[in-house]
């Protein structure tokens, strides 16, 4: 490869190092030189770790001239949303109350991934706190699609998808909370995995929402994908949400054989409002799965819509929570005041962003004495309905397909209305309160060029058969190979 | 005096929070030694930094359940953390992480002795877990200081708080109460007691209602007491207070008042700054804690005997007064203590005799640590009783004996031994010393043949110094007879 070139996949990148075709000092010098030439106009990073990257890509080579690399991922330049947790090294979470906060600590994610020899390139951006479909709340910078600059990513992991699909990394972690790293991946034509709740360790993840945040992979493709998972997965004893269920070789479960796979197609995510190009090419996603197999049945999911209303108390409600430790008494930004109370309420009005502000808000009053039982503890009576009747239907198929989204990247600007914004998060907000493993690969273009994500979900802890069928579909179409014209 | 004049009813509840003795603190590794040096024993997750989780110490929850089964609680199968929300910078995360709705057990019950010496039960409402805060540091109060420091050594150790119903009726009841509770802790060994060091908090409730009628009256809580004598005093102030107040017509206000030990007053606490809304929710990042019932039966056989059935035991298989029985099962380690040396020496009342009136005066009998350093093991002490018994020493000596084995840690056989202590009980070396005495005292001779009988006791009197108390009284006295009637 050449170091102007988009990068290559994962998979392929260690077999280049074992042969020596490549190094990951020049892989890592390729991205960083992208970096210099691309994301000025893109905008995916907050922070560059260039000199802490090449000399880990130096390490990672001297490990793989002297044949005993840490593994596959050895020497594979990778970016972190700065969510996660970066011993000595600025996380921010795209806002200007932690714009000065240095972690001395390594989310669980990011340590592993350390052990595992990948090289940190930098901390993409994000929504502010991850609150944010199009990573245009950011409160630095916002980040533009590589497909065409005047969009939006996706978000919130919209820096991480726009690196992935720049070539400004060869892969990103980002973090789903609603689908914060499937429509991302979606809108930039990348893969994004959100595993199993509890699959991952949520140590050192900046929380927005606990009880839905995952941490999960956006690659180049369905096996970059797995190879990420393979390394970040496992049951983590800082974390007690973590899953102790050992983890799978999920590379070793690909394959491209869905013979006999049985794919349940919900009605509910075909409605109006769907944007017709979208539905034409998971139609035909689907139909190339059961070309290739798979038993394809119409199943019902009624609660489908309830989800977005029951998502939108919940998150702000654990937002609110999570978020108050935030008062400028111990890191972060601090403006002083007459008093304490009076140096609190100005930090936070001068360090959060109207969106953060108005989750803050919102889950605050759904926590109140008065309205809890009827927001809060009404969205929990919800969230186990929507759960029960996705648990019912994977009872029946092993996996749903859906679309990622309802429309394809918007412009900058254009959803205004917090309301316009929220409803992108539809489809990909069941998964998430259902705390099942859902993945995004793209799935053809529209008329106008921009990528296109068809959703596939599995039953907790499945991602076995998940990737086994995203695989499948991938190696029977093209358009995973497809890269944005950057110059 | 506590009793309010005239009509009416003292209705009391006290909330206790006992600080756990576990090493490590309720939701990280911290320890949780009293006295290091500021911010010393912290790490992320007690200091509240973004991105971490708590852990829950399974010691503290065994603690919590060995307490609760010992006061005949029902230990809720399942239980759940929960947070509850307020701003104060001694709280790294403004939320406190407690129980609320699903504590950790209900319905126990401690039983004191009443006003007319009957046992009287008191219910305990409920028990749960939850972590400390830290410790702030300023000049005068927070709203004048200049500035304030914060010391998190405290932040995240584990408590227990432990709520009794209103069943207590005078200041001292409460005061027994607090005082048969932490002996119930002491015993427990879930708590070192320590009143000064805060390891023992108390608030209390205290309305007042007309005699013989059933609603209770306007409830005000103090804060602040600190020792046993606080919690009778405050309480017997408030008392007072609330009764001149409803004597003369006066509504009382339900609020929080300060209890100031220097002013021998309550005093209001701004009740604006204290209306909270804690905006309670599960907390999302702990699973509820399932307590597997094979555990919690283990905790229950291991149960200590408890105090009151201690002190029964000791009326009826030593034949104690109660008095005695009382101060001996004060703590667990003097119980044990007494009973190690009643074994050793069947002699239950004198051994109580001399740890009541000589031990006791040496060292705090509920100071577990102070007697478990005791340079007098019971052992010693039962030996020394023993050389009385068998009339080896004289118990002037053995009062002397103990002095120095308090001093060295020796056993009393040695001291005896090496001081040439033992009593001179041989009549033939005795009559020496008497017939030296009748000759060195003809005044005492010629009263006593002229019938002063007492006349005798100042030779018995010289004997014994002579002999420097090893002389066996009773024989030196009867010598003394013999020769002055032969005389
Ligand atoms: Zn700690």
């Amino acid at each position: 490869m050449t170091t102007g070139a988009a990068a290559p996949s994962l998979a392929a990148l260690a077999a280049a190092y074992r042969d020596g075709a490549t190094t990951p000092t020049a892989v890592t010098e390729g991205c960083l030189g992208r970096i210099d030439r691309l994301d000025g106009r893109i905008g995916a990073y907050l922070a560059i770790t260039r000199d802490a990257a090449l000399a880990d890509a130096r390490a990672s080579e001297q490990r793989w001239r002297d044949g005993r690399p840490l593994g596959p991922l050895d020497g594979a330049p990778i970016a972190l949303k700065d969510v996660l947790c970066t011993r000595g090294v600025p996380t921010t979470c795209a806002s200007r109350i932690l714009e000065r906060f240095v972690p001395p600590y390594d989310a669980t994610v990011v340590a592993r991934l350390r052990a595992a020899g990948a090289v940190i390139l930098g901390k993409t951006n994000l929504d502010e706190f991850a609150m944010g479909s199009s990573t245009e709340h950011s409160a630095f910078h916002p980040t533009r699609n590589p497909w065409d600059l005047q969009r939006v990513p996706g978000g919130s992991s919209g820096g991480s998808a726009a690196a992935v699909a720049g070539g400004l990394a060869l892969a990103a972690l980002g973090t789903d909370t609603g689908g914060s790293i499937r429509q991302p991946a979606a809108f930039c034509g990348v893969v994004g995995l959100k595993p199993t709740y509890g699959r991952v360790s949520r140590y050192g993840l900046i929380a927005f929402a606990s009880s839905l945040d995952q941490v999960g992979p956006l690659a180049v493709d369905v096996r970059d994908a797995a190879l990420l998972l393979e390394v970040i997965a496992g049951h983590d004893p800082r974390d007690a949400t973590s899953v102790a269920a050992p983890v799978p070789d999920y590379t070793a479960a690909l394959g491209d054989d869905v013979r006999g796979l049985r794919v349940g197609v919900p009605d509910e995510y075909f409605i109006e409002g769907l944007d017709p190009e979208i539905e034409a090419a998971v139609r035909d996603a689907i139909a190339v799965l059961r070309d290739r197999g798979a038993a394809v049945e119409r199943l019902s999911l009624p609660t489908t819509g309830h989800g977005l209303a029951t998502y939108y108390v919940i998150a702000p409600a654990e937002a609110s929570s999570n978020l108050a430790r935030y008062d400028g008494v111990r890191y972060g930004l601090r403006v002083e005041g007459r008093d304490l109370i009076d140096m609190v309420s100005r930090t936070r009005a001068a360090g959060f962003g109207p969106e953060v502000k108005r989750r803050i808000m919102l889950g605050t009053y759904a926590l109140s004495a008065g309205y809890y039982e009827a927001y809060y503890g009404q969205a929990q009576k919800v969230r186990t309905l929507v759960r029960q009747e996705l648990d019912a239907a994977l009872a029946r198929v092993d996996v749903i397909a859906a679309p990622t989204t309802p429309g394809v990247a918007f412009e900058h600007g254009a959803k205004a209305d917090p309301l316009a914004m929220y409803l992108n998060d539809v489809f990909t907000i069941p998964a998430s309160i259902s705390g099942l493993p859902a993945i995004s690969v793209p799935c053809g273009f529209s008329g106008s060029g921009l990528p296109i994500g068809l959703q596939l979900i599995a039953r907790a802890l499945d991602e076995p058969t998940l990737l086994r069928a995203a695989h499948a579909y991938e190696r029977a179409t093209p358009w995973h190979a497809r890269r944005p014209a950057l110059g | 005096m506590s009793a309010p004049a005239g009509a009416w009813e003292v209705v009391i509840g006290l909330e206790v929070h006992a600080q756990l003795r576990t090493r490590s603190k309720m939701f990280c590794r911290c320890s949780t030694a009293f006295g290091a040096p500021p911010n010393s024993q912290t790490c992320p997750v007690c200091l509240g930094l973004p991105g971490v989780l708590p852990v829950v110490n399974r010691r503290a929850v065994e603690y919590a359940v060995r307490t609760a089964l010992a006061l005949g609680g029902r230990v809720n199968a399942r239980c759940r953390f929960a947070r509850k929300h307020y701003y104060y910078p001694d709280m790294p995360k403004n939320f406190q992480i407690s129980q609320y709705e699903e504590p950790l057990a209900e319905d126990a019950a401690l039983e004191i002795d009443g006003p007319d010496g009957a046992p009287r039960r008191i219910g305990i409402q409920r028990l749960h877990l939850e972590e400390d805060v830290g410790k702030l540091v300023h000049e005068g109060t927070l709203e004048t200081a200049a500035a304030s420091l914060v010391d998190y050594n405290r932040s995240g150790v584990p408590l227990m708080e432990t709520v009794t119903r209103p069943d207590l009726r005078s200041p001292e009841e409460a005061a027994a109460w607090l005082r048969a509770f932490r002996a119930v802790l002491l015993y427990l060994g879930v708590c070192d007691g320590n009143m000064e060091e805060g390891s023992l908090r108390c608030d209390a409730n205290v309305s007042l209602r007309r005699a013989g009628t059933d609603p209770l009256g306007t409830k005000v809580e103090i804060k602040n007491l600190n020792s046993f004598r606080n919690v009778q005093r405050a309480l017997e102030f408030e008392v007072r207070r609330q009764a001149q107040a409803l004597d003369a017509g006066e509504r009382l206000v339900q609020e929080t008042r300060l209890w100031d030990a220097d002013r021998a007053a309550t005093r209001s606490m701004r009740s604006k700054e204290f209306a909270h809304d804690y905006r309670y929710f599960p907390e999302p990042d702990l699973p509820p804690l399932d307590l597997d019932p094979a555990w919690l039966a283990a905790i229950r056989g291991d149960l200590p005997e408890l105090p009151r059935a201690r002190r029964q035991r000791f009326v009826e298989q030593y034949g104690l007064p109660a008095y005695d029985a009382d101060l001996l099962t004060q703590s667990r380690a003097l119980a044990e203590y007494y009973e190690t040396a009643v074994r050793a020496h069947a002699n239950p009342k004198a051994l109580s005799n001399w740890i009541m009136s000589e031990l006791l005066r040496e060292l705090p009998g509920d100071d577990e640590a102070a007697l478990a350093r005791c340079p007098v093991p019971p052992a010693h002490l039962a030996a020394l009783v023993r050389l009385i018994d068998e009339a080896t020493i004289s118990g002037k000596i053995a009062k002397d004996v103990l002095v120095t084995m308090l001093r060295t840690g020796e056993p009393p056989t040695l001291i005896v031994e090496r001081e040439g202590l033992v009593q001179v009980a041989d009549a033939g070396a005795l009559a020496v010393l008497v017939d030296e005495a009748i000759a060195a005292n003809p005044r005492a001779v010629e009263d006593f043949r002229r019938g002063k009988a007492a006349a005798a006791k100042a030779l018995v009197g010289a004997v014994m110094k002579a002999s420097r108390g090893k002389a066996n009284p009773a024989i030196v006295d009867r010598l003394v007879q013999e020769k002055l009637s032969r005389g």
